[in-house]
């Protein structure tokens, strides 16, 4: 996994509440046995017509938000279905940074696996940020190591577990970090 | 000894690693595998070098993208290499794959109690977002993806922050043609779809404790869809029956197993973090109308106005549900015409679920232009529903009969709802989509999918003769 400790991006704003992973990533993409290659499926039904033409009046078809790589987005965001082919899909098309004011408990721990970094705001914060990005061409500075996003004259602090923190800012392999502990855990499975 | 809740027993009994400031390193007791959420895991160990640490823990079976027509056979090569990578990754792990053609091959957590392999007390994960399900028998049972089966693969072993306890508290009784499906989705629309995020639910009052097994497993099953990643049951009686004799069960042991599993259930005194209650006599037959389980009504009910009593934000989704769902607001719920019926899924495609289904059918015919499926949640259960004659009484009303898997719940192989069209279904999800492109969802009973399939809209199944308690 790619280290994270800081990114500037261009925002794109997705204003919708309880977008769930089926939207993120419909399921006749689900049958592919690689890793790669989810980006151009991100968002399909939002993004392409029947014919496969891309429907202009989505924010992520829009000019303007050509390049964006951090997404904002309304409550509850990636509810639904364990698909880790959700962050898959937002990692390939570009983005590093979801904010949201919550998210769903798996989506949030696929995407922690795959060195994306979902900040939670409270609702106006992410409303002001919202604003923004649909008003111009919005960037916003994400520094992880000082918990902080910051915008010209705007700077909002956010919470992230020590330990999520750290995995992202090291990169760390955790199948490989657990593998240290064999003797505990063989010596668990003794005692049953 | 301070009084414990059931999660807190399983959490400590399972507790390898502990140090400040870190996630604690549980041990998983069961990992259970399908096609869709496990090629890219396998193909990470092989990448590393690693093997499987536990083939014993682990089970396979292929649900999501396979066929239920009765040839089973897929015209989809992408689908087929997906098969077919399962099946090669068993093989070269020594994992045991009930495959097409097995008798024991169904969905994922069909098959789990069906088998035994879900018992009280176990920790148990699977890359399935319903793996809550098996919290009904007192198991501590949640979805995980990719990155965490390869995870459970290597090590049998996940890094868990201890989450939060809810207690969902479902006094009185339920009344008559009220099912476990109607309860849940009651829940999810009073208290919303996101009201158990970052808890693990468990469920008890006296509503709860007269559940059957399969329908408790409905309830848990649907957890997700309040947000909460594990939903659980303590185990009792109900619960002992229902493991007697099966398949994967030590039942030379079985007494002293059941005294152990009776013991795990949440002591007097032991507290929450949160409690919420609802009235089990207050709830009636329920149908989602939108684009999420908690937009859902009592059949009774007429669609939302998104008028006045709503604030922006609530409006403008009701509007766009009523959008997408083709609804006008105001309508009856009962005037909903449907176009097809699915009775289906790891929420509601257990043998009770059918033979609920079948007492409604039973004489009558499916409502011409409504396409209506059956779709058993494993091979056994297609053929305990065929010893008792159910096949026959769907088939002469009109229903379509197949083998066994997800189909139309998530429309991965060919069972799909076209857009525009209707389905009375009774699986978990009425996500934009979720059926087919342009599909339109309402989530039901077995009962009330049933009785739609026959009038060719909802209908209040308590108002019908044949339905009982």
């Amino acid at each position: 996994m790619e280290p994270f400790k800081k990114h500037r991006g261009l925002v794109c704003p997705l204003d919708r509440r309880n977008v769930d992973t089926d939207q993120i990533i419909p399921k006749q993409f689900l049958k592919r046995i690689e890793r790669q290659g989810f980006g151009e499926c991100l968002f399909y039904h939002w993004r392409f017509d029947d014919e496969g033409n891309k429907k202009q009046d989505f924010v992520l078809n829009k000019e303007k938000y050509k390049g964006a790589s951090i997404l904002i987005a309304g409550e509850n965001f990636g509810c639904g279905s364990s698909r880790e082919h959700a962050p898959w899909a937002l990692g390939d098309y570009g983005f590093k940074v979801i904010i949201a004011p919550s998210f769903a408990d798996i989506f949030y721990n696929n995407c922690q696996k795959n060195g994306l970094l979902l900040i939670k705001l409270d609702e106006d914060n992410v409303k002001l940020l919202m604003q923004k990005a649909q008003q111009e061409s919005f960037y916003l500075d994400v520094d992880l190591v000082n918990q902080v996003v910051v915008s010209d004259g705007l700077s909002i602090p956010f919470d992230i577990d020590a330990y999520q923190k750290k995995m992202l800012l090291e990169g760390l392999d955790e199948i490989a970090v657990t593998l240290k502990l064999e003797d505990e855990i063989r010596a668990y499975e003794q005692t049953r | 000894m301070k009084p414990r809740t059931i999660i807190e027993k399983i959490w400590d009994k399972h507790l390898i690693h502990q140090e400040e400031g870190k996630p604690d390193l549980l041990y998983i007791d069961l990992h259970l595998i399908h096609e869709v959420t496990s090629p890219q895991a396998f193909e990470g160990l092989r990448i590393h070098g690693r093997k499987v640490r536990r083939p014993d823990l682990t089970f396979a079976t292929v649900d999501h993208n396979i066929p239920t027509t009765p040839s089973r056979v897929s015209k989809d090569p992408i689908s087929i290499k997906q098969m077919s990578t399962l099946e090669k990754n068993c093989q070269e792990n020594g994992i045991e794959l009930m495959d097409i053609g097995h008798p024991n091959q169904g969905i994922v957590h069909i098959i789990g109690p069906e088998l035994g392999l879900t018992q009280p007390g176990k920790t148990i994960v699977c890359g399935d977002s319903h793996t809550s399900t098996h919290g009904a028998f007192g198991a501590m049972a949640f979805g995980i993806g990719t990155s965490e089966v390869e995870h459970v693969l290597a090590t049998q072993t996940l890094w868990q922050r201890k989450p939060k306890t809810m207690q969902i508290k479902v006094n009185g009784k339920l009344g008559r043609g009220v099912r476990a499906k109607d309860l849940i989705l009651a829940i999810i629309g009073k208290f919303g779809f996101s009201v158990g995020t970052g808890y693990i639910v468990e469920y008890t009052g006296e509503a709860i404790r007269s559940l059957t097994m399969e329908e408790r497993m409905t309830v848990c099953n649907m957890s997700i869809e309040a947000g909460a990643r594990a939903g659980l049951i303590s185990p009792d009686e109900t619960t002992v029956a229902y493991l007697k004799g099966r398949k994967f069960v030590d039942n030379d042991r079985f007494d002293e197993l059941a005294s152990e599993w009776l013991s795990l259930a949440t002591d007097e005194g032991a507290t929450y973090d949160k409690t919420i209650e609802i009235d089990a006599a207050s709830i009636e037959p329920q149908v989602t109308w939108g684009t999420n389980p908690s937009m859902c009504l009592p059949i009774s009910a007429t669609l939302p106005h998104p008028d006045a009593q709503y604030n922006v934000e609530e409006k403008e989704s009701i509007e766009k549900a009523l959008t997408y769902m083709g609804l006008e607001p105001g309508m009856p719920i009962a005037d909903i015409k449907v176009d097809y019926v699915f009775i289906g899924s790891c929420t509601n495609a257990r043998l009770s679920d059918l033979q609920e289904a079948a007492s409604i059918v039973k004489g009558k015919k499916v409502k011409e232009g409504v396409r209506a499926l059956i779709v058993p949640g494993s091979q056994l259960v297609k053929l305990q529903a065929e010893e008792l004659g159910l096949d026959k009484i769907f088939m002469e009303a009109g229903f379509e009969w197949r083998q066994s898997g997800c189909s139309m719940c998530l429309a991965m192989n060919d069972d799909v709802v076209p857009a525009g069209k209707r389905c009375a279904s009774t699986s978990n999800r009425n996500f934009e989509g979720r059926q087919g492109n342009g599909s339109r969802t309402h989530l039901v009973s077995p009962a009330m999918a049933a009785a739609a399939a026959i009038n060719g809209h909802f209908v209040d199944i308590r108002e019908l003769e044949t339905v009982h308690h």
